[in-house]
């Protein structure tokens, strides 16, 4: 997948509202894989609605979102299956792990479709994100900022074109969201993937190539 | 694959209720072998009861023509009568009787002294006799003629003349091993034979002797080829059709005995296996709804988890596939201990049936792991597709 394309694209919610200010909401635009983009906006503006939207999440909106061409509305629940594990991945703001399983179980239940990334490469970056010793805990027992960063290394555990990341440095220190910001960077970097990042204020450090507000 | 469905399962084992699956469990259980067992029972005791060996099943009616004054009354069937009778839609066959021409002498060494009296045969075609015995059958040059006897004359000596006159009882073993002297003569002839009671039977009653030894005797001693019965047997599907009953009332013929309750047997069998079944049905229909219910209301518990699964990219199918895994596991371990236990029941009933007398059933379960297996499998089906129809459901909620 390459391109996102928005066609004036307006949640119901906002279907009455007069005037819509912002880049994306009612507007023509475009995320190009390869690109950095930073979404910038305060809260209740709808960014995680939008992320929502392009993850298949929600289909609340009116106009049209295309994939390449393909109008998403079309797609069925078996080809969002597949672009969740081959094109679009998703850091969500609120992480959707599992309490119940060991901090390296919700990256394994990812990797064990995905077969995206080997065990040691996984350790790794549990190494390099300093939750090493939180592997065999219980996710539902770490704080919420280790929490963040075992969803990022579940989000990395698949192929993709473009990564969402949903506020994902809401809860890390800046040494932490610096450490995550080259972890980023760099498998991005590998698989050629486009990055759409959403912010309230504290963003993660990209060298982007657009900021949108909502 | 399999890793993946380990951490599914140990995801998703959460709020698995533990009573109601052994509530299903159980009626399920219950459902399947009361079903089986009747399916079962059914197809061990239709031969018994339809076949060429049934002991009921096809009824036999006795017709005569009915005596109405003393003397000699025309009461034989001509060709034209038996004809008629054959060409009934409810008559399967016909079989005439066929009496003896010539005079028969019976004696027996009774206490040192030898008793004889006279005495009769009648034949009939060998597909009407109910229990044809190992030995029964005569070719010319036989000394030995086989007979059988109705059971009731049995009955009658041991338990009407015997026990008044203070005489020993008499077996069946005893009386087939008696020797019958029995002197024929006709036509210029007198021989000596042995009769031997072959057998005994409750549908016939009379002194009957193979129909090979019938025509070659009456010729033989009364040159006499074919004779117009006086008794003719039918077999009949069912004994109490009306229009058996008017046909015979309109050619003022007689029923020798009332139609005999045994056809009814089969009937009423019918009737109980369909209740049998019916319940059966009922209970697994039952059982059925409590699964789909206790699926229905786990995967409503583990709704966000199955919700956040799909978003991680899994397929309903994939999800699913734990749940599929535990019905199939249910359904088969159901299906194995049904067979189980309608095996071990068939065993016994067909134990207790092979005590009473010339009742051997087939003990092949065949016909319960055909219907349990067709059953589990359309189960399985129906309980996969309701846990797939709900899981799509959910990961289409959007």
């Amino acid at each position: 997948m390459d391109i996102i394309r928005l066609d004036r694209v307006i949640p119901q919610i906002f279907a009455n509202k007069e005037k819509l200010s912002g880049d994306i909401w009612g507007k023509e635009f475009s995320f190009e894989r390869g690109k950095r983009y930073l979404i910038n906006a305060s809260s209740g503006t709808g960014k995680s609605t939008l992320c929502s939207y392009l993850y298949g999440q929600r289909g609340d909106y009116q106009g049209t979102i295309l994939f390449d061409n393909n109008d998403i509305s079309n797609l069925s629940t078996n080809q969002w299956c597949e672009i969740r594990q081959q094109s679009i991945s998703h850091l969500f703001q609120d992480l959707k792990l599992f309490g119940e399983l060991t901090a390296l179980q919700n990256v394994e239940i990812k990797n064990n479709i995905t077969h995206s990334k080997s065990q040691a490469e996984i350790l790794a970056l549990f190494e390099e994100l300093g939750i090493a010793d939180k592997i065999d805990t219980r996710i539902d027992r770490i704080s919420f900022g280790q929490q963040q960063r075992v969803a990022l290394i579940r989000a990395l555990c698949q192929p993709y074109s473009f990564l969402l990341l949903d506020e994902p440095i809401s809860h890390l220190d800046d040494a932490n969201s610096e450490i995550m910001r080259a972890i980023i960077e760099q498998d991005a970097q590998t698989k050629g993937a486009g990055i759409i990042a959403t912010s309230i204020g504290k963003h993660i450090n990209f060298d982007y190539d657009l900021c949108l507000n909502l | 694959m399999s890793k993946s469905i380990t951490l599914i399962w140990q995801l998703l084992r959460k709020h698995i209720s533990i009573f109601e699956l052994t509530i299903f469990f159980i009626t399920n259980l219950i459902g399947m072998v009361v079903i089986l067992a009747g399916v079962q029972i059914y197809s061990d005791l239709k031969p018994i009861l339809s076949g060429d060996e049934a002991i009921i099943g096809n009824d036999y009616v006795v017709v005569t023509h009915p005596v109405t004054r003393v003397g000699i009354n025309t009461t034989s069937f001509s060709t034209n009568d038996i004809e008629e009778l054959q060409n009934q839609e409810f008559v399967n066959s016909v079989g005439r009787f066929t009496s003896s021409q010539f005079e028969v002498n019976g004696s027996i060494l009774f206490g040192g002294r030898r008793l004889s009296t006279m005495l009769f045969f009648e034949s009939i075609p060998d597909e009407f006799i109910d229990a044809t015995p190992d030995s029964w059958g005569f070719a010319e040059g036989n000394t030995t003629i086989p007979i059988i006897l109705p059971r009731n004359y049995l009955n009658l000596y041991n338990f009407g003349f015997s026990s008044t006159q203070k005489l020993p009882q008499i077996t069946e073993a005893m009386v087939k091993s008696v020797s019958l002297g029995i002197e024929l003569s006709g036509n210029g002839h007198t021989d000596e034979f042995v009769g031997r009671v072959a057998g005994f039977s409750d549908r016939i009653n009379t002194i009957l002797v193979p129909d090979a030894f019938m025509s070659w005797a009456n010729r033989h001693y009364a040159n006499v080829t074919t004779e117009s019965p006086t008794r003719l047997i039918l077999e009949v599907a069912n004994p109490s059709d009306p229009s058996l009953l008017e046909f015979l009332e309109a050619n003022n013929y007689v029923l020798e005995s009332k139609p005999a309750e045994s056809g009814k047997a089969l009937f009423i069998l019918k009737v109980c296996v369909a209740i049998i079944v019916v319940i059966g049905v009922i209970f697994s229909l039952l059982s059925i709804i409590i699964l789909t219910l206790s699926i229905h209301l786990l995967l409503q518990k583990n709704i966000t988890k199955l919700e956040t699964l799909t978003l991680i990219g899994y397929t309903p199918n994939r999800v699913a596939m734990p749940y599929n895994a535990l019905t199939i596991a249910l359904n088969g371990s159901i299906l194995i201990l049904s067979l189980v236990a309608v095996f071990v029941a068939q065993n016994i009933y067909s134990n207790y049936l092979s005590q009473l007398d010339g009742i051997t059933i087939s003990t092949s379960p065949a016909a319960s792991f055909v219907v349990g297996i067709a059953l589990t499998v359309l189960i399985t089906a129906l309980n996969i597709f309701v846990i797939n129809h709900k899981i799509k459901e959910i990961s289409r909620k959007r």
